[in-house]
């Protein structure tokens, strides 16, 4: 921890070392959610590439980028910071999201495509 | 930590914590805890999402309900909040009160018309009979969509609050604990939009 507090950005803190940015830090942080936010939606309304497959992942990547930008300089997350829990939880939690996402769009799927087919008719004459 | 480390052969070794106990700290990271509980909540709803998101029932799909401009201004209105909110917390840690309490008002405005926005797109859907109840999709749309715009109100009624708080009482160190478990709060919230407008919005205009 001590090492923390040496750091230029940290010198004014009173002490409790949790993690402050900094004025460059959080413009940082800023500009890279512009260019971040901006390149996904001109990517859909502008209808730029011709693959949808590609566009969806190019979007989700980069969702996923500005994600850990906003964790970083936003949050202010470094494996540091608590002795380490807040990374371990995190790391955590993004297992089970991780398991709960893929497991969840996994087993619908296959649902979706073992199940009998159903007709607009059929569907009218639901209960 | 430096738990047991003996730096002299003259010092007598110590086997406990010798670094000081930072009530803040233990509070910052029960609070970073519960985010990540609540990160759960909409890693489900998400999921929810995932699964419904196309079964339309015969109704209207994303590309004829949701209007991209508005959700790119929405997104814009919770970015510049989350750094209006960051210039609060700088201005914090310079002691400055009335600074704080101004960047403090500049993040409730840009909150209050993230959520004027979110509430006026609600209203358009429900009224051109797209609301929860037309189709799974829609369901899901507004459950994982509302539960967020539920966190900002909350994290708005918070805001004012503790702006309140802190014209009263000054920056002393509760206010400052709390103002920056809003921090952490606010900024969990801009997080959680960026998956929303991807996964949500972005992706199912684009089918």
């Amino acid at each position: 921890m001590s090492s923390h507090h040496e750091s230029a950005s940290d010198a004014h803190s009173d002490g409790h070392g949790a993690g402050h940015g900094s004025f460059r830090g959080y413009m940082i942080g800023f500009v890279l959610s512009i260019i971040l936010t901006a390149i996904p939606f001109w990517l859909v309304m502008g209808g730029v590439l011709d693959s949808k497959l590609f566009t969806a992942v190019l979007v989700m990547g980069i969702g996923v980028v500005q994600i850990v930008v906003h964790m970083v300089y936003f949050l202010h997350m470094n494996p540091r910071s608590e002795g380490g829990w807040t990374m371990m939880a995190l790391i955590f939690t993004l297992i089970i999201v991780g398991i709960a996402l893929a497991g969840s769009l996994w087993v619908m799927h296959h649902l979706n495509t073992n199940m009998m087919p159903m007709t607009h008719e059929m569907m009218k004459n639901m209960p | 930590m430096s738990a047991t480390q003996v730096q002299n052969t003259d010092e007598k070794p110590q086997f406990y914590v010798t670094e000081e106990h930072h009530p803040e700290n233990s509070t910052m990271l029960g609070f970073w805890l519960y985010l990540m509980s609540d990160c759960l909540i909409f890693a489900v709803l998400f999921a929810t999402h995932g699964v419904l998101g196309r079964n339309y029932a015969a109704g209207p799909s994303p590309a004829d309900l949701f209007d991209l401009n508005l959700v790119a201004i929405n997104t814009a209105m919770l970015l510049l909040s989350s750094i209006t909110y960051g210039f609060a917390m700088l201005q914090m840690e310079r002691n400055a009160k009335m600074e704080t309490l101004v960047w403090l008002g500049i993040t409730g405005v840009f909150g209050a018309a993230f959520l004027g926005l979110e509430l006026y797109e609600f209203y358009h859907l429900i009224l051109e009979g797209a609301g929860p109840t037309r189709s799974a999709f829609l369901s899901s749309f507004f459950t994982l969509v509302g539960t967020h715009g539920l966190h900002v109100t909350f994290g708005m009624i918070w805001l004012i609050t503790l702006m309140v708080q802190v014209k009263k009482h000054g920056l002393n160190p509760e206010n400052r604990r709390r103002l920056m478990c809003l921090s952490m709060f606010w900024h969990f919230l801009d997080v959680i939009w960026i998956g929303v407008f991807s996964f949500v919005y972005l992706l199912g205009v684009l089918g």
